[in-house]
């Protein structure tokens, strides 16, 4: 039946779209059977290359008219499973809507398409003085329309925001075909915040078809201190001691001893591999601000018991610092055949708390645990190695992950920092959430969309889903039933 | 200390009894703080449901930058609380008066001179404990700076009105106060320029502010380290001055005195002068213009959208008019649509904020 829906919905797309623009071969759709969260797969029944908003209102209209499932998908690079294709639906790939459309000196706004690469921007406004401010690691890859869904973060957010804070407008086209122009560029909303509503939506209200985005001056000079601690508390107390001395890093960040090591082994950044933290932070403003906040950046690491601080001298051993820990994925990844990423955040006064917990929840589980945490903002990256070669080991991986994040809602933080909640964190959803805000949160999509063509099933997870959850939840661990599948 | 000046008062039991007996009798509530801001919005007729009551700090830790507060607490004193810890709440707000209320300055999302450079009452919010009208209590957002879990409602409330619920608590993202600061003043004549030159100014790499214009001088500010702002103050020349942005944010300025007709118009802010010669105030790097005088409101609203701006009927205007730019009727249908998934009854301040919800 699937099969005969396929053609004939490839039928209908081809009348108004290039034939190679309907993608229906099964070699072609496996491409974009998953997201960066791999472990999670399925084909879609057709993927659809758009490259006007025309086209884009034409597959919407059809699709909401026939009840077909629409995913919007730019890079791929979601860590949660956002772009994670729906059986009975299409994918819709923006990645060819990627024209800068104008960079504008004056009033400091780039207006681009959703495909545009996020470091793209920032390349394409250096020669004017200007830059994109929110870096996800992903960002030589990930797409601003992938940015905005899930509303991105990156190591630079505690001192110049998250996405939401660096786009102006988006356009959207809802499920009816309609374009909406969703404002804030004149920085006083027309009725309701309605574009802080959009950014982090994961796709669920919409397709964003172009955004407006804000740049800033680039920093005439940034600096970075490195501080080594021979105990994560102390690492996390200068930080604190840092930010409560009235300064705000353009980016901190810390990394515990098997991330070092693991990143050390990777880059060769000189990294103290014996530490059992690192704490990077970097200054940025006019040459004498920064200078005076370099000492005392190190005076605080020092009286908070730093056994070492070091400056990097020049821009290349600036950027050589920060190369270990852009790279700490991947180089965690060359540790183990598989690694999962977690994405909490917690109140910074509660890490050692936290760690102390996730160290013994590593023991516990028997699998290692790396630590990777945007220090100043509280979003911690808790990544668990494993191997799913081995049977069962996936799905410990998962319960370790969930233990984790549970732990983050009980010390007063949230389940999902930057990464958002795609498919990923749907049963962590029915924790932070109750019955009441979950469907608070289902009546504002459907005032989108009604009929629930955008991402269905991804980020809210139902009231039926949310009674299966909780009653495992109650069994703690032993789920009844395990052979059967669980999303 | 400040914090024990402002009074632990737990009204959540009796606001909830107040929603659901409304819902229950057919009632329509408006809902009151510290009444500073009662003039910003389409008239309410309907019972009043005072909230200024209900205050108290629930949790504010000052290295973590983060305050979580029920909506009650009089703005004075949370200033001076974050005072007391050099933090600050980074978007200014307008106090009009000292009765002003978090709840209202967030209901309101009226920001002050730091608007353009630092951020609106938008986003500094990062949590809101709300009373639906349904009687339900929910909690969106949280307590840290970065968290993506569920749609961003908080946001949602910040220039909704009150429309939506009623904030009962919020947690909001402070920031350190500014080692120091310095206004400098300028003449510049002619709006164009101006409007050129201060935006050549914000694409520098400057601890920049504030800035207004008014009757041919401009005024900025500088904020950060002493030595970023004695050196960019040094680069830019002018004259040193003092005590314009209160005057500015809380509508003092001479400008505001007079009694005519006063228009508030957002645009993009490099946009060039609509109204040359004529009596305007400008703030924001051109974001935000005051209009004084006899102007036909539908007029001028014709005028702003082509440019993509709106107009608000901030004072003196036909009390019949929608004080906020119209929506067109999409927009409208999902303004209508999201009230009621929050307000099936349209108990909460009907008409303040469009007279269609």
């Amino acid at each position: 039946m699937s099969q005969s829906r396929q053609q004939e919905l490839a039928r209908l797309f081809r009348r108004f779209l290039a034939p190679e623009s309907v993608i229906d071969a099964p070699t072609s759709l496996a491409a974009y059977e998953c997201d960066g969260l791999s472990a999670y797969r399925q084909t879609p029944l057709l993927v659809i290359l758009a490259e006007t908003i025309e086209q884009v209102q034409q597959v919407v209209r059809l699709c909401n008219e026939r009840g077909v499932p629409i995913v919007s998908r730019g890079a791929g690079t979601s860590l949660s499973g956002g772009a994670l294709p729906h059986e009975d639906g299409i994918v819709l790939s923006l990645a060819k809507m990627n024209r800068i459309h104008k960079i504008d000196l004056l009033s400091r706004t780039a207006v681009v398409e959703p495909g545009v690469r996020n470091l793209a921007i920032s390349d394409a406004a250096y020669p004017l003085g200007l830059y994109y401010a929110p870096d996800p690691s992903s960002q030589i890859a990930c797409s601003i329309g992938g940015n905005v869904a899930e509303n991105a973060g990156g190591v630079h957010c505690l001192k110049y925001g998250l996405t939401l804070h660096n786009v102006l407008g988006v356009k959207l086209v809802t499920a009816t075909g309609e374009l909406l122009s969703i404002e804030q560029q004149s920085m006083q909303s027309q009725g309701f915040d309605l574009l802080a509503l959009v950014i982090g939506s994961e796709g669920m209200f919409g397709v964003v078809v172009e955004a407006t985005l804000k740049l800033l001056p680039i920093p005439e000079c940034a600096r970075v201190v490195m501080g080594v601690f021979d105990s994560v508390e102390n690492a996390g107390d200068s930080v604190t001691g840092i930010i409560a001395g009235g300064i705000i890093p353009a980016g901190v960040e810390m990394m515990d001893n098997l991330a070092i090591r693991a990143a050390e082994a990777f880059v060769h950044a000189g990294y103290p591999v014996e530490a059992e933290a690192i704490i990077i932070c970097e200054l940025d403003g006019t040459a004498e601000e920064v200078e005076s906040q370099i000492s005392r950046v190190e005076s605080v690491m020092k009286s908070a018991g730093a056994t070492e601080t070091r400056i990097a001298r020049d821009e290349a051993e600036r950027l050589l610092f920060w190369s270990g820990r852009k790279a700490a994925f991947p180089a965690v990844g060359r540790l183990s055949p598989d690694y999962y990423c977690i994405d909490g955040t917690i109140p910074r006064k509660a890490l050692g708390t936290v760690l102390a917990e996730i160290r013994r929840l590593s023991e516990q589980y028997e699998l290692r645990i790396a630590n990777v945490f945007h220090a100043g903002d509280g979003n911690l990256h808790p990544l668990i190695l494993y191997d799913a070669n081995n049977p069962g080991e996936l799905e410990k991986t998962e319960q370790l992950g969930s233990k984790i994040l549970q732990l983050c809602i009980e010390q007063g933080g949230t389940i999902t920092g930057e990464h958002g909640v795609g498919v990923e964190k749907l049963g962590e959803m029915c924790i932070q959430f109750s019955d009441q805000e979950r469907n608070q949160f289902h009546a504002i999509r459907q005032a989108f969309d009604p009929n629930c063509i955008f991402n269905p099933g991804k980020a809210i997870p139902t009231l039926a889903r949310c009674g299966e959850h909780n009653a495992m939840h109650v069994h703690d661990g032993k789920l009844p039933f395990p052979e059967i599948e669980r999303f | 200390m400040t914090q024990q000046r402002i009074p632990q008062n737990d009204l959540e039991t009796e606001l909830v009894a107040s929603v659901v007996q409304a819902v229950a009798s057919g009632t329509v509530l408006k809902i009151t703080g510290g009444g500073s801001k009662t003039f910003y919005g389409n008239p309410v007729e309907a019972q009043t449901l005072e909230v200024g009551m209900h205050t108290g700090v629930i949790d504010y830790d000052p290295a973590e930058l983060v305050i979580t507060l029920r909506s009650g607490c009089k703005l004075d004193h949370v200033e001076a609380l974050l005072a007391e810890n050099n933090q600050m709440l980074g978007f200014e707000p307008l106090h009009l008066g000292d009765k002003a209320t978090i709840g209202g300055v967030l209901a309101s999302g009226l920001a002050g001179p730091r608007r353009a450079y630092a951020g609106g009452v938008r986003d500094f919010i990062l949590g809101v404990k709300l009373l639906s009208g349904r009687g339900e209590i929910m909690n969106f957002g949280g307590r840290v700076i970065k968290n993506v879990a569920g749609f961003d409602v908080s946001r949602l409330m910040v220039g909704a009105q009150g429309t939506l619920g009623i904030i009962l608590e919020a947690s909001l993202r402070v920031i350190p106060q500014f080692e120091t600061e310095q206004s400098l003043g300028f003449e510049h004549s002619n709006v164009e320029s101006y409007i050129r030159w201060i935006n050549q100014l914000a694409s520098k790499p400057l601890p920049l502010s504030a800035s207004s214009w008014y009757q041919g001088r401009s005024t900025i500010r500088l904020s950060g380290s002493q030595q970023g702002v004695d050196s960019a103050a040094a680069n830019l020349g002018g004259t040193k001055e003092t005590g314009t942005w209160e005057q500015l944010r809380e509508q003092r300025h001479d400008f505001f005195t007079s009694s005519e007709k006063l228009f508030r118009l957002s645009l993009p802010q490099t946009r060039e002068d609509l109204f040359p010669g004529q009596s305007q105030l400008i703030e924001w790097g051109g974001a935000q213009r005051w209009l004084m005088g006899k102007y036909d409101l539908e007029q001028l609203r014709q005028t702003l959208e082509s440019i993509g701006g709106t107009v608000c009927a901030y004072r003196g205007v036909d009390p019949e008019a929608q004080v906020f730019h119209p929506l067109n009727s999409s927009m409208l249908a999902l303004h209508q649509s999201l009230k009621s998934s929050f307000d099936p009854a349209g108990i909460f301040n009907p008409g303040r904020l469009y007279r269609e919800l």
